[in-house]
């Protein structure tokens, strides 16, 4: 394993905890990145050094270029360079496109779409001279697929997507991959409220964020060192 | 944080660097061409890279993309750490 750590964005709870416990079994020491949540992500890296684990709670709004660039200073401090980055921190403000301020417009893009953008430009510099690196965007099924009120947050998912494709070809021949992940609906607190998908879903019921972590975890894995530009959906069958 | 650098200490590093990115090792000089070298931008990426590790300079996509040579690379980092 290269020297260097694993980031993981908004990792206080849900897919993000799921990931940083799931990246931290794999060896890599994690930074467990939250805007607000402390005790959350104090109790993540609790349990990870509980299980043998490396972890490290790290605070930063990653809308904000410079609490995300002190970030990555501190951790290349302690850590040396991040070579596994998961964007995984995002956000919801629902409503119908009419209604959508531009407000709630601009936080949900911040959020989910640009501070993705900035911390794997941060990222792929340390990453290209390491020649490895594994970049995992935790996207959603809303973006290919419509889903009334989530008109910004299907904007920035699918921006995400158009996004880690282009990085993908940029990099791939230094030994860096970036994929997505394409969760359906699994049990956080993003999905709380959301309603009228259990008809949808083949499988009858909600995903859970370790199993969405656990395709993380391979994305970031040597063995998937030949899959690049790709979007791994996980969603019980809701898009197929 | 920046230091004061040489123009020969940064020769020195970009050189070294530049050697395993290009076929003929023996056409890395001053007055070769990033273009001549076969040197593309995700490797002038990768240099910049080298750069803040090596000096604590931070060259950005602008600084990068009007280089044309190895000896303007250099004299950009010299001006920068003075």
């Amino acid at each position: 394993m290269p020297e260097g750590c694993a980031l993981v964005t908004g990792a206080a709870r849900g897919i993000g905890a799921a990931s940083a416990r799931a990246l931290a079994a794999d060896g890599w020491p994690v930074a467990v990145n939250y805007r607000e949540d402390a005790a959350g992500a104090k109790a993540v890296v609790a349990q990870i050094e509980s299980e043998g684990g490396s972890a490290i709670e790290i605070q930063a709004d990653v809308s904000d270029a410079a609490e995300t660039e002190a970030m990555f200073a501190e951790l290349s401090e302690r850590f040396g360079p991040v070579l596994v980055l998961v964007n995984n921190a995002g956000v919801r403000a629902d409503a119908l496109a009419p209604q959508l301020s531009d407000e709630e417009w601009s936080r949900v893009i911040s959020t989910n779409l640009s501070a993705a953008f900035r911390t794997t430009r941060r990222a792929l510099g340390p990453m290209l001279r390491a020649r490895f690196g594994r970049i995992v965007n935790v996207a959603s099924v809303v973006g290919p697929r419509a889903h009334a009120g989530q008109a910004n947050y299907a904007a920035s998912k699918a921006g995400l997507i158009g996004f880690t494709k282009t990085v993908a070809v940029e990099v791939a021949r230094r030994g860096i991959t970036v994929n997505a992940v394409a969760p359906g609906f699994i049990e956080t607190k993003l999905t709380e409220g959301v309603d009228g998908w259990q008809d949808a879903v083949p499988a009858r019921r909600a995903g859970t964020p370790d199993e969405v972590a656990a395709c993380v975890r391979f994305l970031a894995s040597p063995e998937a060192a030949y899959v690049t530009g790709a979007t791994l959906t996980v969603d019980g069958g809701l898009s197929a | 944080m920046a230091t004061a650098v040489s123009p020969s200490q940064v020769q020195e590093v970009l050189f070294k660097e530049l050697e395993p990115m290009v076929n003929d090792t023996s056409a890395i000089s001053r007055e070769a061409t990033f273009e001549d070298l076969d040197v593309d931008s995700l490797d002038l990426v990768e240099l910049s890279q080298v750069i803040e590790d090596e000096f604590g300079i931070l060259l950005e996509g602008e600084d990068v993309k009007d280089l044309k040579t190895v000896g303007e690379a250099i004299d950009l980092v010299v001006a920068r750490a003075s």
